[in-house]
């Protein structure tokens, strides 16, 4: 395992030594002290590199990252995932705002709490599905404009008297499924959503979800109970189809 | 003579589209306050906004600071910014005739071939003559009138602070190098705030740095604030004209005209600012609903629209807010008695790596941390 140490180190040396060691053949990386540096994992396309980081990456970490898998043992800050194409992110504090947003593909577990607009535009197709698991809880905008993947909201992991979902959660969602370990308020949902109860389709779907979610969070959770779940589908894969045609 | 619609020099050619006032997109900002008001030195605040450098682009930073000048603590604190030095000596008769000068001095700067073409700093040390004073203009009141005076009528001089024990540095560059020139360093606080700009509608120069301030109210802000037009016509108005070139003035105005003339409390103020939208008015217990019905229908034109987070500090504490759909980034770290508020934990977490708490504040809501009773 190669330790690169990130105390006064730019983020543009730290991407570029994390891109020459891969090219060199090192497929395990630690870095330490990690204190803010932007775009860690951006970009990067080898499937069988992991990078553990201690500390707290900066913003965009993961942008565009196509296969490696990146554990961040403390929290993240915005923008985990941007665009993300395949590969995995686990995060063992909280995240920040717009948390995979347009993510194609790949995994983000996310043990905490997490920001506004998480999950936005997020998108699938044919085999590539986009996986996101919030342990804890969600700001607005929840899902916004979400066109496909699996979103599971849990609110399992932090205790606070917040709902476990924000305001506007799924406006515009036009593809994908979006499940919530709780209940919502009809008011807090986009109207282009309906709420319902899970069957076994779903129970075959989440199950292996939730244990590599519960295995890689090293946590036991009693989030087995499939009756205290909704999903959030899309009624119409158009919602604004006709919005400029009249 | 008192400032008025009438006299002001507004509307300056700048005025005249609000889309050319709009200010920045992707500004970092920083602030502490040690409840306790224990004194810690600049170098920690030019430590922690270094950590956000990449949020700016070298074309601003700031900073502001309270418990720094205990020596004068009782005197208003005059930071004056001269782009012209000639007109150093007009600025002043008006500071004696108006004022009781009790002492002046420059602002020690540090030589730095980084920092271009600085302007020249002065700060002076002044009270409100007894006789100034009437039943309705307090010594504040006479003091905000003189330094609207000289930003309005000196072309060429700029107050940057007024406030007691407290002062504002800032200019064009990075804030870490901005920190340098002043010497931050060798300055103890017990509130600090910081600002990395990255001016993308609005003129990168001195005065359009942030902090903006009035008396020893300042903000930095991250943001814009796309309601500029009517928020600068509302507080105009109100007989505080806009000379700085950029949006973030305007709010912190209409903070001092909201809590300072209107007495509104500083809950009250935020909630003018960063209103509820009318669905969640509506559904409000009758006797909150009547209170936010009113502060949008009274106050109106001081809601501010577009996307921001801003740090306001004054001698009292430290508050942060976000705009009502949260557009912009915002965390809060406390530690002991200190509370950091901060648009990245990284940033934070450089000067103080452990926390007891650290969360992300609601949008609209806002965090008002106060210094406790001396």
């Amino acid at each position: 395992m190669k330790v690169i140490d990130g105390k006064d180190i730019y983020y543009k040396q730290l991407n570029e030594q994390i891109r020459s060691e891969i090219r060199a053949g090192v497929k395990d990386f630690k870095l330490v002290n990690i204190i803010g540096q932007r775009y860690i994992g951006g970009g990067l396309e080898d499937k069988d590199v992991t990078i553990h980081v201690e500390g707290v990456p900066g913003e965009d970490m993961a942008a565009f990252m196509d296969g490696p898998t990146i554990v961040v043992e403390n929290n993240a800050q915005d923008g985990v995932g941007n665009t993300m194409n395949s590969g995995k992110i686990i995060v063992h504090g909280m995240a920040g705002d717009v948390v995979g947003y347009g993510m194609r593909g790949g995994k983000v577990f996310i043990k905490e709490d997490v920001g506004y607009r998480v999950a936005i535009h997020m998108k699938g197709f044919l085999d590539k599905v986009p996986i996101m698991v919030i342990g804890g809880k969600a700001g607005n905008f929840f899902g916004e404009y979400m066109a496909g993947g699996v979103v599971v909201l849990l609110g399992a992991t932090t205790e606070n008297d917040d709902p476990i979902v924000g305001d506007y959660c799924a406006t515009g969602m036009h593809g994908g499924v979006i499940y919530i370990r709780g209940s919502v308020e009809d008011r807090m949902l986009g109207k282009e959503v309906k709420k319902f109860p899970l069957d076994k389709k779903d129970e075959k779907v989440l199950t292996p979800i939730l244990k590599e979610f519960s295995s890689d969070m090293d946590l036991s959770l009693d989030i087995f109970d499939f009756s205290k779940y909704i999903k959030l589908l899309p009624i119409s894969s158009r919602p604004y189809g006709r919005m400029y045609v009249y | 003579m008192p400032i008025s619609k009438e006299n002001s020099l507004f509307p300056q050619p700048w005025v005249k589209s609000p889309y050319n006032e709009r200010d920045t997109a992707a500004c970092g900002l920083i602030g502490f306050i040690n409840k306790d008001r224990k004194r810690v030195s600049g170098s920690i605040i030019q430590k922690a906004i270094a950590n956000q450098h990449d949020r700016g682009n070298g074309l601003g930073g700031g900073f502001a600071a309270y418990g720094i000048y205990p020596k004068y603590k009782d005197l208003y604190a005059l930071h004056l910014m001269y782009d012209k030095e000639s007109v150093i000596d007009e600025v002043e008769e008006l500071i004696e005739k108006s004022l009781i000068l009790a002492h002046a001095e420059l602002i020690p700067v540090k030589k730095s071939k980084i920092i271009k073409d600085p302007p020249l700093f002065k700060r002076y040390f002044v009270d409100v003559r007894p006789e100034s004073l009437e039943e309705d203009v307090s010594a504040d009141d006479y003091l905000v009138k003189i330094v609207m005076q000289i930003n309005v009528e000196v072309d060429g001089a700029f107050v940057i602070s007024s406030g007691k024990n407290m002062g504002a540095f800032k200019g064009v560059g990075f804030p870490e190098d901005i920190a340098d020139f002043f010497d931050l360093q060798s300055y103890e606080g017990y509130i600090w705030t910081a600002h990395n700009r990255f001016p993308t509608n609005t003129p990168g120069w001195w005065g359009g740095a942030h902090p903006f301030t009035m008396l020893d109210w300042s903000i930095v802000h991250n943001g814009e604030i796309s309601s500029y037009g009517i928020n600068y016509r509302f507080i105009d108005t109100h007989g505080f004209p806009c000379t700085m070139m950029t949006d973030t003035e305007v709010v912190t105005y209409i903070i001092y005209f909201l809590v300072r003339k209107h007495k509104l409390s500083f809950e009250d103020a935020c909630t003018v600012m960063a209103p509820p939208f009318w669905k969640d008015i509506d559904r409000m217990p009758e006797r909150e609903r009547r209170r936010f019905t009113l502060l949008r229908a009274t106050y109106g034109a001081a809601a501010l629209n577009g996307p921001f987070a801003f740090l306001f500090g004054f001698n009292g504490g430290l508050i942060a807010l976000n705009d009502r759909v949260k557009l912009r980034p915002l965390v809060v770290g406390h530690k002991g008695k200190t509370v950091y508020i901060s648009s990245e934990e990284a940033s934070i977490r450089e000067v103080c790596p452990t926390l007891d708490s650290l969360y992300a504040p609601h949008a609209g809501q806002p965090t008002i941390e106060l210094l406790d009773k001396e």
